[in-house]
């Protein structure tokens, strides 16, 4: 029951803001009620059922298609529940003064977490599918309407991405459904974990392509990567927030969920191209974030990159590697979510996010620059905070994939080529704090204030998760590894 | 008592000549109730449609029975017929003020009973359609559909648009019947049969000649591809969709297009067994949905951009019909019939203020956000978004298409509903980023907003729940 509350809850406030109620308050106080929620949902959560759901509900949609409602949670997806819902809070609460539409603002906001909680709570492909796709509209808004800059064109260029991979995903998804016999055929993940070892290897090999393609373009794997910088950096911040820190991980979350444990021949068969793909993410799309000339722009590429982290992850073909990437997607999430929020309040203040056009802000903001700094710490990955557990543990679970003292395999070579681009994100990250809270500020610069204190709690809210599970990353870690363990167990 | 099926489709006439009559002697009277009665008439058929004996498929070699069936799908695309019409009638009473400025009769009121008479005999003939087996039926019921469309299509005749788009209409109309004829002949010629179970049989009797079948399927084709609007026979629709009346266009796309899909559907069972034929529809399916897509993209004019958008969605339909999925394209159908209505509500509604381009349609959303709300579901569906019943409507197509191996259809497939985000999305931009142009906010009649909740709802619970849909056709 309390799942069900924490997907419908969303959709229920958002349409009574649309409906009138007053924005702001509504919104925060549905998030912090969401936020609870989804803590309460964590403290039953029992997880001593390896590879198994808890608190399943069901409702049947349609009998000849066997399409149930069903909702349910294991250690993997209850983080991902976790993720949405502080950063949701954290997103109503950053959002600063809306000129028009208010109401409708917030609404989307809502729409698109809503989008997402579905979405990772969902153990039927079809909600799974559905789900993501409902934030689709309210995020073309919020860019189109809210959106800076060149907000026409990026509110364009995700639409149609995210939509075209959608639907390669969809087919990807009714062939999977299609791949086992007609009697064993069926939405649901638990029944498909335990038909899918009846997929051929040669339809596990398509399926599993599409299924990288349409995940991969959702996720900006190079070279689909083109919309997610553009996208970031006209939307409004806390769009951008909910988007790179939660949504996209949604694409993530269906190659662990689906892909990995459903088709490990097709895994095996696409790993190499897989790792060529996201070495385009971490070392070309890195160089391309040292080059680039603008806070929001930087950091949208910055989000492209670290998801070659991610899929290197995913790619691993070992326990720990997999695990990494999970905990790797909540660490990207709360550091990007954060890094947003705070070049929003940079541009709200000085109206410019290009880097040589600020400087000395550190100063004037000394609380924005402090977060601003650990946040760009957290993200390269410095150890103490949780990226730094999950970079290492992609990092050494993809080296020890068939290592070989003689031989470097790919695997190795892509670790190697990976570990440069920790240095990368090291030049892009503090050349960018350098330029915008370092050095000397310009004479109209002068006026500037500090954060609200208010913004303190969700500020604090986020560095101190991201701190505790820098230092703790076994509580994550406890949480999701049994999903995967069934995964590598089943396989040997 | 019990009702049997050919008294539904004779009570739509009766309902049509009585209305005919009285509004011929009521002057006086406003002439709207006429519409309003109709609807309610319409809709106690489709109630009595439900209380029909449920196994009612006499099969019967000779007699009547021979031309007309009540199998699920028959029964199913009646109430589909009837639904449509009170839709369009609810359309239509919103219109009259445009047909009364371009008629100038010698009363304020001329020529709007005829108006809302002649969609009841429509919906008779579509009814008939949706039962017919037999060529000699199908050809009638046809005709009896497309004389009447003649006369609504340019009905506002003062307007040189509407003029234009009926004469298109009828000289292709006419062409393509003309098709539809020299093909039946063809066909009796060659099996001596013009029922199409028997003529089923004939052509599996290898004796027959495949050439001669081949080619009177060929004609029939033509004719059907222009009703359904497939490429290369869709060079009328753009233009007769933008100068008809709307609530006309309305029903021309809807209508006319599904009674084309449920013959196309039982006329090319027989014959789909040649591969021939089969590669044949995937040229025109994947044509159909180039065309249609490409060709919405630059559209500036909502009716325009429907138009297209209808063609697009006959290839999504052909895909179905290539598979011979007879539940994917019903599905489909019911997905067209509900989201195009709703555009075209909101169209009728909103070009009576300002006018049916893109831009007419700017800062509707701060306006009247609830038309803007009831566009945005419609677009929505249309594009094929996830709890919407248009998502469910590609979902069995795709489905189908994945089932039979289409991989030509579905590459195309892929590009195109691409294309379809773009230009229906245009309209979503349009209505919610744009400033409005004045603040007056757009008036609508109890009854619109009622239908158009009623559309809005029925999309979103289709979207989510398909079973009632998927189980009317089952026996």
């Amino acid at each position: 029951m309390i799942l069900l509350f924490v997907v419908l809850f969303p959709i229920v406030a958002a349409l009574a803001i649309l409906l009138g109620a007053p924005a702001r308050r509504t919104a925060l106080w549905s998030a912090g009620i969401l936020l609870g929620a989804t803590l309460l949902l964590s403290f039953r959560f029992e997880g001593d059922t390896p590879g198994g759901y808890e608190m399943v509900t069901s409702f049947s949609m349609s009998s000849d298609w066997n399409i149930n409602f069903t909702l349910g949670v294991d250690g993997l997806s209850l983080m991902m529940l976790l993720l949405t819902a502080l950063v949701t809070l954290a997103a109503v609460w950053f959002t600063g003064e809306i000129a028009e539409h208010r109401n409708a603002f917030y609404a989307c906001l809502l729409f698109v977490s809503a989008g997402a909680m579905g979405a990772f709570a969902s153990l039927d492909l079809f909600f799974f599918y559905a789900f993501h796709e409902l934030a689709l509209i309210p995020t073309f808004l919020l860019i189109g309407i809210w959106g800076t800059g060149d907000r026409e064109v990026a509110a364009w260029k995700i639409t149609i991405y995210l939509a075209t991979g959608s639907f390669i995903l969809l087919l990807g998804l009714i062939m999977l459904y299609r791949a086992v016999p007609e009697t064993a055929r069926s939405f649901d993940f638990r029944v498909l974990q335990k038909s899918a070892i009846l997929i051929p290897a040669k339809a596990q090999g398509n399926i599993f392509l599409l299924l990288l393609l349409g995940f991969g373009i959702l996720v900006s794997l190079f070279p689909f990567h083109t919309w997610a910088p553009q996208a970031y950096a006209s939307a409004p911040a806390p769009a951008a927030m909910l988007h790179a820190g939660v949504l996209k991980k949604f694409g993530l979350y269906g190659l662990l969920r689906l892909a990995l444990p459903l088709l490990p021949a097709g895994a095996q068969q696409y790993n190499t191209l897989l790792i060529y793909l996201l070495l385009g993410n971490i070392i070309y799309v890195g160089l391309v974030t040292i080059a680039q000339k603008r806070l929001d722009w930087m950091l949208g590429y910055s989000s492209v990159m670290h998801m070659g982290y991610i899929f290197l992850g995913i790619a691993s073909g070992t326990l720990v590697g997999t695990t990494g990437a999970a905990v790797l997607i909540f660490a990207h999430g709360i550091s990007i979510a954060l890094l947003f929020a705070l070049a929003g309040e940079v541009r709200q203040r000085t109206g410019t996010l290009v880097l040589a056009d600020l400087g000395g802000l550190g100063k004037l903001m000394p609380l924005a620059g402090f977060a601003f700094g650990l946040a760009a710490f957290a993200s390269i990955g410095l150890p103490g905070f949780s990226n730094f557990a999950g970079e290492v543990m992609v990092l050494f679970g993809t080296f020890r994939n068939g290592a070989n003292p003689e031989r470097f395999t790919i695997y190795q070579w892509a670790t190697v080529l990976a570990l440069w681009g920790v240095v990368i994100s090291a030049v892009y990250m503090l050349r960018a704090y350098r330029a915008v809270f370092m050095g000397s500020m310009g004479e109209s610069l002068s006026t500037i204030t500090d954060l609200r204190r208010s913004l303190r709690v969700p500020i604090g809210l986020l560095v101190a998760i991201t701190i505790w599970f820098g230092f703790f990353p076994q509580t994550f870690v406890k949480l999701v590894k049994p999903t995967f363990q069934s995964y590598f167990a089943a396989k040997q | 008592m019990t009702i049997v099926a050919p008294s539904l489709e004779i009570a739509v006439l009766v309902l049509g000549v009585l209305v005919v009559l009285f509004e011929t002697f009521a002057d006086q009277v406003d002439k709207r109730t006429f519409a309003y009665t109709a609807m309610l008439g319409l809709a106690t058929v489709f109630v009595a449609s439900f209380f029909l004996p449920t196994s009612a498929t006499e099969t019967a070699d000779t007699g009547f029975w021979s031309f007309y069936t009540a199998d699920p799908l028959a029964i199913f695309f009646k109430r589909f017929a009837l639904v449509t019409t009170i839709l369009v009638l609810a359309m239509m009473i919103d219109y009259a003020p445009v047909v009364r400025e371009s008629i100038h009769g010698t009363t304020r009121q001329s020529g709007l009973g005829e108006f809302f008479a002649l969609p009841i005999f429509t919906c008779a003939g579509l009814m008939w359609m949706a039962s017919a087996i037999d060529f000699v039926m199908i050809f009638v019921s046809l005709e009896l559909v497309t004389v009447s469309f003649y006369v609504l299509v340019s009905f506002t005749r003062r307007n040189p648009a509407s003029l234009e788009a009926g004469i298109k209409y009828l000289i292709l109309s006419a062409l393509s019947t003309g098709f539809l004829v020299y093909g039946i002949t063809w066909i009796f010629g060659v099996t001596g049969e013009t029922n199409l179970a028997r003529v089923s049989t004939a052509l599996a009797n290898p004796a027959i000649e495949s050439g001669p079948a081949l080619f009177a399927m060929l004609l029939v084709l033509v004719a059907l591809g222009f009703k359904i609007a497939a490429v290369p026979f869709q060079i009328w629709v753009p233009d007769v969709y933008q100068g008809a009346p709307t609530p006309v266009t309305a029903f021309l796309s809807v209508g006319s297009k599904a009674a084309g899909f449920v013959v196309l559907l039982r006329v090319l069972q027989p014959f789909l067994v040649m591969p021939r034929m089969e590669r044949l529809l995937v040229v025109v399916a994947a044509a159909t949905l180039i065309y249609g897509n490409l060709a919405a993209l630059p559209q500036t004019n909502l009716k325009r951009l429907l138009a297209y958008s209808s063609i697009a969605h006959a290839g999504y339909l052909l895909i179905g019909v290539v598979c011979l999925n007879g539940e994917a394209v019903v599905y489909y159908l019911v997905a067209y019939l509900l989201m195009t209505l709703l555009s075209f509500a909101v169209l009728v509604v909103v070009s009576r203020q300002t006018g049916d381009n893109i831009e007419d349609f700017n800062g509707l959303a701060k306006r009247s956000p609830f038309l803007a709300f009831a566009m945005l579901i419609a677009m929505a569906s249309l594009a094929g978004l996830p709890f919407t019943v248009g998502f469910l409507g590609k979902f069995y197509i795709f489905n189908a298409a994945i089932a039979h191996h289409q991989t030509t259809l579905i590459v195309v497939g892929v590009i195109t509903v691409a294309c379809g985000f773009y230009y229906y999305f245009k309209v979503v931009r349009a209505m919610y980023w744009e400033a409005p142009r004045g603040d007056v906010a757009v008036p609508v009649s109890g009854i619109s907003r009622f239908a158009m909740s009623a559309m809005i709802a029925a999309i979103v619970f289709f979207g989510i729940y398909p079973q009632p849909i998927v189980n009317a056709l089952r026996p």
